[in-house]
């Protein structure tokens, strides 16, 4: 337990250092270590999706990697997604067509969301609720959070792998 | 956007929280962490019912970065117990719950020490090194086991049996003796629970020299709690706080107060430090309220014709190990909304709630209604189907009609006044969900096998009650730049109420949307606050910010007529700017800033509900080899009165309709004969996930304003949830009738119509 060790990870485009337990993981290091707290707990094994990050650009649940297992990779947070005060496009079509409520899931969703249409700006609503199957949100019911990513696909088409 | 200057309710204003969130920015309870915070665990009961012998934290304590270890025995004499908020029904006082266990423990999860230490993990692996020693007692599994009386959960008492009461009107049981129709049908809902996605968490900090405590994480009826907590913790309400922070979903079973609610603030006041508690999803699903699991034996008379003439029945509710804030409330509306939207000249309904060895039971979204409107749109659809009427017919024949109300239902809750439904048109509301569901259209599906999935449709009617009295308040301050807070006693659940209320206060002061800063729950707002539950935010906190406007603008017309130097009669205000007779003007800013900041309060008492209505269809298949249920389309209409927001509306009817699918096909909470609970995590507990219910519609009517409140609003929670087991069951039902299949309980799982499917088969061989 009281072995720390170094882990070096680049979390929208800023390199932190942090000394971790071997056991912490990466999700308890970005928002303990790292005061990153846009990226959110629901349920720690893996289910919710609340907890996803763009890890070395794959959506990936922070709460079922370590962080020494993230050493040296480059991360993307909710909070990395917005240019400063701006919007991304992503985000302006969920705050356009309600796509949230109570905003816990909601960094998770982002995460999921912009990763799949970065990969593939085409998808069509049957392949985006399969890929957001992942994500469990308690509030909306889904409807909206769809109608707001095929949405945002436009964004993505002009400027593919739209990065933030 | 909007039809004429600052008019902004009823359009689908974006929403103020939406940029916090969306960028990351938001603050839950867990994103909140003072210096020096110490963190806890909770070490629970592994056994559903013993009596407690050894607690040895010798090894836990030796552990490095921890700091102490709490148990009973460091409370006090007296352990305190968590009170009745809500339905105080005669009995159910008998049996609180103690914030911590003592001698016994009555259910898997229940608290009997806390640990704290330098972190969470740390904190864990501690609790993991207590030597815990539970001598095992019988378990009380279920409500039939806890009828016997052979193990008593608390031997004091001398029963299981918390309460039993009888309600109603007319002569019941003289009419079942002559009807010419009757049908007795026994049906079960099951325990499931609401699971918001952020789980629940205290952060206490106590400050020495002030003698004073702040609880970050409140949320729902932080006024009732911090009572509560001031009563256990023997100090004077004035010397704490409760803080409501962003809130991750609420739906019942946020914000009512739990053991941890006294035992992180005791914690943070014994050793001077930050405490912070943040559950974790098995402590949630072990701990926190379950609720929903309700059996019931309803029996309907008709006349031959479907006119119905009587309805009486019997709740038999199991309650869990204790009383909650709010666990009455669950059987006492399962009977109330037994009734539902129709004429029934007699209804007498007994209700008994019984004790068991399980988690705790309080409210989940629609409680208590979810479950009786399954009973009761169950019931007469097999009513109808005997009586070879078609049950839609049925249900116009028997829906209050427009020219009766206010309809009165008599006095159908013990704790509560008689009640009336206030407005409507529940004929308008079926017809409508009839119509654009497509009924017609598809009827031609009903109950047929294509390519081996059954089809079938069903529908059901609601009334749902809302806007929880007795008042709600705010505070309106008009600052010196010119822009207005608004404070109110209002909690935020996640459902947008900083959007809402600044779009009552900008119509009703005629200012733009944007100049409002909404500031909502925490004790320091306001003098005295009531919350959110009961779907009446909107309903009371809006009502309390029109009457705040209109004392705003007196107080604005006051201090205008100084700077005017004139009456203060003679000062007009229109679309945010002050006139003088003689032509001067004043934007609210220079107001301000000539006479300082102008602070109002405004209130709104009243105790008659709010009742919404509507119909909900479903068209749903069955898998004649799984007896998997596809959801096909589902609508649900409900006349709200009138919208603030439609946006919002339709994103709360969404989420409950989604909501209510999971409790008809997916959630359950599965305990075995000894009352341990099988399935407390998310992999095994499953709720709806994106595939699950994609086809989801919603329409809001304004037919009828309510006429207990100046907005005319009624609550727009629940009534998304309230009638989806109905719909849903019906729906499937109607797929399986030419099996002859009525399913009577909840879940609707596979397995379930699966073996129902089967042996209706294995009865009649000749069946296709």
């Amino acid at each position: 337990m009281s072995e720390h060790a170094k882990v070096h990870l680049t979390v929208n485009g800023k390199v932190y250092e942090a000394n971790v337990e071997p056991r912490t993981t990466l999700v308890d290091c970005l928002r303990h270590d790292l005061k990153l707290t846009g990226t959110h707990v629901g349920c720690e094994h893996g289910v919710c999706g609340a907890c996803t990050v763009i890890v070395d650009n794959a959506a990936v649940r922070s709460c079922l990697m370590f962080a020494v297992q993230a050493d040296g990779a480059q991360i993307t947070t909710v909070e990395g997604l917005s240019n400063g005060d701006a919007l991304s496009p992503l985000q302006a079509s969920f705050r356009k067509h309600h796509a949230l409520q109570c905003g816990f899931c909601t960094a998770g969703i982002l995460t999921t969301a912009h990763t799949l249409l970065s990969e593939e700006p085409d998808a069509d609503a049957d392949r985006i609720r399969e890929v957001l199957s992942g994500n469990i949100c308690r509030c909306t019911g889904y409807v909206q959070i769809i109608e707001a990513v095929l949405d945002a696909r436009a964004a993505y088409k002009q400027n593919p792998g739209a990065a933030p | 956007m909007n039809a004429a200057r600052n008019v902004y309710i009823g359009h689908e204003v974006e929403r103020t929280e939406d940029f916090r969130f969306l960028t990351g920015r938001g603050v839950f309870v867990d994103d909140y962490e003072p210096a020096g915070v110490w963190h806890a665990a909770i070490l629970r009961s592994s056994v559903a019912h013993g009596r407690i012998g050894k607690i040895d934290a010798a090894a836990a304590l030796k552990i490095p970065g921890v700091h102490a270890v709490i148990t009973a025995a460091d409370i006090g004499e007296k352990i305190p117990t968590i009170p009745i908020r809500l339905a105080p029904i005669a009995g159910l006082e008998k049996y609180l719950q103690p914030v911590i266990a003592t001698d016994k423990v009555r259910y898997v999860g229940e608290p009997v020490a806390v640990v704290l230490a330098d972190s969470r993990a740390i904190a864990e692996d501690a609790v993991a090194e207590i030597d815990l020693t539970i001598e095992s007692l019988d378990p009380i599994p279920d409500w039939r086991a806890a009828e016997t009386d052979k193990t008593l959960l608390f031997e004091q008492n001398g029963t299981n049996v918390a309460t039993r009461y009888s309600v109603g009107f007319g002569d019941t049981d003289a009419i079942f003796v002559s009807a010419e129709y009757t049908r007795r049908e026994f049906f079960r809902a099951h325990r499931h629970t609401a699971v918001p996605m952020e789980t629940r968490g205290v952060v206490a900090e106590w400050d020495a020299a002030a003698e004073r405590l702040i609880v970050n994480g409140a949320t729902k009826v932080t006024f009732f709690n911090r009572r509560a907590l001031a009563a256990m913790m023997q100090m004077p309400e004035s010397a704490i706080d409760l803080i409501e922070l962003d809130v991750g979903g609420g739906f019942g079973i946020r914000g009512e107060f739990y053991p941890e609610d006294f035992l992180i603030p005791f914690a943070a006041r014994k050793f001077k430090r930050p405490v912070k508690w943040i559950e974790d999803r098995l402590e949630h699903l072990q701990a926190a309220n379950h609720s929903r699991e309700i059996d019931c034996e309803l029996e309907i008379a008709c006349r031959r014709d479907g006119t119905i003439v009587a309805l009486r029945g019997c709740i038999y509710s199991d309650m869990g190990a204790y009383t909650r804030t709010n666990s009455g409330v669950v059987p006492a509306k399962a009977a109330q909304f037994l009734h539902g939207p129709y004429h029934i000249p007699a209804v007498k309904f007994d209700v008994a709630a019984y004790m068991t060895s399980k988690t705790p039971v309080g409210t989940y979204r629609a409680p208590g209604r979810f479950e009786a409107n399954f009973f009761r749109e169950r019931l007469i659809d097999m009513a109808a189907r005997d009586l070879k009427i078609d049950p839609i017919e049925f249900r116009r024949k028997n829906l209050i009609a427009t020219a009766e109300m206010p309809y009165s239902i008599g006095k159908l809750v013990p704790y509560e006044n008689e009640s009336a439904y206030d407005t409507g048109d529940y004929h308008a509301g079926l017809d409508k969900c009839l119509e654009a569901f497509g009924w017609n259209e598809k009827k031609h599906l009903q109950g047929r096998n294509i390519d081996g999935r059954y089809h079938g449709l069903g529908v059901a009617c609601f009334v749902e009650s809302g806007g929880a009295g007795p008042r709600e308040n705010t505070r309106m301050i008009l600052e010196r730049d010119g822009r207005i807070t608004v404070a109110i006693g209002s909690s935020v659940l996640g459902q947008g109420l900083e959007t809402v209320f600044a779009q009552i206060a900008a119509d009703a002061l005629s200012v733009p949307f944007e100049t409002f800063r909404v500031l909502h729950g925490s004790t320091t707002l306001v003098d005295e606050g009531f919350g959110t539950y009961h779907s009446r935010a909107v309903v009371m906190g809006g009502s309390a910010i029109l009457d705040g406007a209109k004392n705003l603008l007196d107080a604005i017309r006051t201090a205008a007529a100084l700077q005017f130097n004139c009456r203060s009669d003679d000062v007009a205000i229109e679309d945010g700017e002050i006139k003088s007779p003689d032509g001067r003007t004043l934007t609210f800013a220079a107001l301000a800033a000539a006479a300082g900041p102008i602070e109002v309060k405004g209130t709104f008492a009243n105790t008659k509900r709010t009742y919404s209505y509507g119909a909900h269809a479903a068209h749903v298949t069955v898998d004649a080899r799984t007896g998997h249920v596809a959801v096909l389309d589902y609508l649900a209409v409900e006349d709200i009165g009138r919208t603030i927001n439609p946006a919002l509306v339709h994103g709360q009817t969404f989420g409950a309709v989604v909501q209510g699918l999971g409790g008809v096909f997916l959630d359950h909470l599965i305990y075995d004969a000894n009352a341990q609970l099988l399935n407390a995590s998310l992999a095994e507990y499953l709720l709806p996930t994106a595939t699950d219910f994609p086809f989801i519609r919603g329409i809001t009517m304004e037919l009828h304003r309510s006429p207990s409140n100046p907005l005319g609003a009624k609550g727009a929670g629940e009534g998304g949830m309230v009638a989806v087991a109905a719909a849903a069951g019906n729906a499937v039902a109607a797929a399986l009738s030419s099996l002859g299949v009525e399913p009577t309980e909840l879940p609707l799982t596979p397995p379930r119509l699966w073996r129902l499917m089967k042996d209706a088969k294995d009865r009649s061989p000749a069946t296709p």
